[in-house]
């Protein structure tokens, strides 16, 4: 590899006509995506695209282990990531993996070594260790716990039951001290914070459970509660790791995407040398090559080469728009058929990212003052618990009885109702929910989020790429009259510009024409049996009249022009087509008497077209990020319980602001950190799911919420009345937790098959007649 | 009596190794890919 290849590369790229423009493969630097370990041996990690089944990871882990150098090639099924480790003597070569990947038939993209998901892991690990240990102690506490019981109503002596008790204290406080950290760090904190959190009265249960139970142990009491107190932290950290195994693998998936969407960017060195470097190492002042077809990594200025750009995924408007030497660019935009040195700007406060993330913040932040269900249960269940244990003291005294009854009383209070079914009522449901959701192709990147998507009664769409399909396609589909559309097809294939594409779906895998090439910003040309075919801009096939004739009769459409030879021109009008199943998920939200409106950023026709053909009346053109929070704020405080569905750049801050938010995985990555859940694949059904499951996930909550509360109103006066014996305390609460987590299942166990009936939308004559995505419903 | 000391404390040891078996299974990073390690066993090489 050397220098002046890459300079020259670079020269390349940038010349107009080239055949670089279609062969993106420059030699590349990888050096900041690698790791060293202390051996001297190199690492890299890919996320990988396309493995379907185990005979994959067989086919990638052969392949690469006979690239000279690698010591190691093994694939990570569950989170499908590649570690790759090179031989210390050997070169790394990334460009061999990568190819040796795609002759293979996987797409890979090198991971920037990422900081927070060691954090996560390293998490995930100590709550699973602190599980282990606290699953070990209450099985042997209990064993013995077990032995005492049976020998009270026996015949074992008092020095063998103090014996056993003295055994248990010797397993269960160190057990406690350490599997309960996570419990005692959180109460902790919120109380550092000003706040009473769930991990509160669980360490309070706790500690006093246990000190309780070394008492009467020492004054040699039939009773000794040490089962309880490891048993209850064993269930309590089932939950924890639940929820945490399930954030951490929507986490790794959502890096994967966000990998494999190339957050790369190429920078130009003084001496015309490129280099890969991850998009968040990107400093203002940077010179970075922006490829035919690749994402602009960061706000800049153009130096350089001129090109069209596709701001879909930024503001929403579909047209093209042309940039050259001095034109500001902005990250997320798409570049066309032209390549562009961009200088990077600094991120001072005037560019469109910044702006969005301001309003993003501001909007966050007001969201998460916003009090989910378990920290309302949290609140009406602290005070009443524990003013519950101080009236049980003062009856005790009050009755005349002594200290000792009434604080034993008191402490048996707060232990059977230390949240061990609470701590698990909503944590069960949203893991279960996730679950279930995830295999429907949604990922849910909040969990509280699922309470919040059931009181929706307010969709508001963004247009481009949420209600449309993310890629443009042929307004008039695959009609060939005239022969024209395969031979167009056929020359699209060798551009990179988005909307040729849409053109070369229709080759049916024709060969590109041997000797075609690319001009910046003008489109194709080849010369085929003497005849100049030409496809690209109207100026550059001369059918400036044709293309603004379609344009009037596709007021959504782009054009793209085709001509051979001097026959005359003919346009082809290439639009965003609507996702599938659109009209008929707008349909069922209308019918179940939810309001649908539409906000986007693209022109007044496009817009008017996509709503009219959806039957939407409500809808809004051309507006700022700013103004689309605006329009969501103003629903809000009309008492509105706005979804906002929305993909772009500009989407980002009304997705924060809304009540709940949901993104297609093909989005903005500002969008995809801010929206509650994601959706793969193209359909827009995920739309519907969501709030459906978002119903039944509040509604099994809020009945595991009430059997907590009833559980509790039986233990309490028993408790209360002193008659709480070990046995009762221990089947009590593994007896709530397990009626709970089977209750949570439930959310598996009816999300299966189709979508069930909130949204049934018979009787709507606006509606096609036969609905698939009801059929077969009962 | 005498048993108890003898069955009680052998209890103990052998859940604690089963404990720390665990516990070295986790951090060698057994535990980081369940899903193709369910494959792996059937791959013949």
């Amino acid at each position: 590899m050397c220098c002046t290849d890459m300079a020259l590369a670079y020269v390349e790229a940038h010349a107009s006509w080239s055949a670089a423009n279609t062969k993106p493969s420059l030699e590349r630097d990888y050096t900041a995506f690698m790791m060293r370990g202390p051996d001297g041996s190199t690492r890299a990690a890919f996320a990988v695209e396309g493995i379907r089944c185990a005979s994959c990871m067989n086919a990638i882990e052969r392949g690469l282990a006979d690239l000279p150098g690698v010591a190691a090639a093994r694939l990570n099924f569950s989170d499908r990531r590649l570690a790759v480790t090179w031989r210390p003597e050997a070169e790394p070569d990334v460009a061999a993996v990568l190819s040796a990947l795609d002759a293979l038939g996987f797409r890979a993209q090198l991971f920037d070594p990422g900081r927070h998901s060691d954090a996560e892991t390293a998490e995930t690990k100590r709550l699973i260790t602190a599980l282990a240990v606290a699953g070990f102690a209450s099985m042997n506490v209990m064993l013995l716990a077990i032995s005492v019981w049976a020998g009270n109503v026996s015949d074992m002596t008092s020095e063998n039951r103090d014996l056993f008790h003295w055994i248990q204290a010797v397993i269960a406080l160190p057990a406690a001290a350490y599997a309960g950290r996570p419990f005692y760090e959180g109460a902790f904190r919120g109380l550092r914070a000003g706040r009473v959190t769930m991990d509160f009265p669980i360490t309070l249960g706790v500690v006093l459970t246990l000190v309780m139970s070394v008492v009467e142990s020492l004054s040699g009491a039939t009773h000794a509660y040490f089962d309880g107190a490891v048993m209850l932290l064993f269930f309590l950290l089932i939950g924890r790791v639940l929820e945490q195994s399930m954030r951490r693998r929507t986490r790794m998936l959502a890096e994967n995407l966000a990998a494999l969407r190339s957050e790369g960017a190429t920078v130009v060195d003084a001496d015309g040398a490129l280099r890969d470097v991850p998009a968040s190492e990107l400093v203002p002042g940077a010179r970075i090559l922006v490829r035919p077809g690749e994402r602009i990594p960061a706000d800049g200025v153009v130096e350089r080469g001129m090109s069209d750009l596709d701001h879909s995924l930024v503001t929403g408007e579909t047209a093209a728009v042309s940039v050259s030497g001095g034109d500001s660019v902005f990250a997320g935009a798409l570049n066309g058929n032209g390549a562009l040195t961009v200088r990077v700007t600094a991120a001072a406060g005037a560019s469109l990212l910044d702006e969005v993330e301001t309003l993003m913040r501001r909007a966050l932040e007001a969201r998460s003052r916003a009090l989910v269900l378990a920290d309302r249960a949290t609140r009406l269940y602290v005070p009443l618990v524990h003013a519950a244990a101080a009236l049980t003291l003062a009856g005790w005294l009050a009755a005349g009885a002594g200290w000792h009854t009434a604080l034993l009383s008191a402490v048996a209070v707060l232990i059977v109702t230390c949240p061990c079914a609470l701590g698990l009522a909503i944590p069960a449901v949203q893991v279960v929910s996730a679950g279930a959701l995830f295999r429907e192709g949604v990922l849910l990147n909040d969990g509280t989020a699922l309470e919040r998507f059931a009181e929706i009664d307010t969709i508001v769409f963004d247009k481009t790429g949420t209600l449309t399909l993310p890629e443009p396609s042929l307004t008039h589909g695959d009609r060939d009259e005239t022969g024209a559309l395969s031979v167009a097809a056929r020359l699209a294939l060798s551009s990179r510009h988005p909307m040729a594409a849409a053109l070369a779906k229709a080759a049916d895998g024709a060969e590109p024409f041997p000797d075609a090439q690319e001009a910046a910003g003008l489109g194709v040309r080849a010369i085929v049996e003497a005849v100049e075919l030409r496809l690209g801009s109207a100026r550059f096939c001369g059918a400036e009249a044709e293309a603004a004739a379609a344009l009037a009769d596709n007021p959504d459409a782009s054009v793209i022009c085709f001509r051979a030879g001097d026959a005359p021109p003919i346009v082809f009008p290439v639009h965003q087509a609507l996702r599938p199943q659109a009209a008929e998920v707008v349909g069922a939200l209308l019918s179940s008497d939810r309001r649908v409106l539409i906000l986007s950023g693209d022109r007044a026709s496009a817009v008017e077209a996509v709503a009219a053909h959806l039957g939407v009346t409500e809808w809004e053109a051309g507006l700022t990020p700013r103004e689309k929070i605006a329009r969501i704020e103003s629903l809000q405080r009309a008492g509105r319980r706005v979804l906002m569905v929305g993909d772009g750049l500009n989407d980002a801050p009304a997705l924060a602001a809304a009540h709940a938010s949901l993104s297609p995985v093909t989005a903005a990555h500002v969008s995809q950190a801010a929206a509650d859940a994601l959706f793969l694949g193209r359909s827009l059904t995920p739309v519907l799911a969501v709030l459906d499951a978002g119903t039944r996930a509040r509604r099994l909550m809020l009945q595991n919420l009430w059997f907590s509360a009833a559980y509790n109103l039986l233990a309490v006066p028993l408790a209360a009345a002193g008659c709480l014996t070990p046995l009762i305390a221990a089947l009590a609460m593994s007896g709530s937790s397990v009626i709970v987590t089977l209750n949570a299942l439930r959310a598996r166990a009816s999300s299966a098959g189709v979508r069930p009936a909130p949204v049934a939308i018979t009787g709507r004559p606006a509606s096609p007649p036969a609905i698939p995505l009801l059929q077969g419903h009962p | 009596m005498n048993v108890l000391l003898l069955v009680i404390p052998l209890a103990l040891a052998l859940g604690t190794l089963g404990l720390f078996a665990f516990l070295w299974a986790l951090r060698s990073g057994q535990y980081d890919d369940i899903e193709g390690a369910e494959y792996r066993v059937l791959h013949d090489d």
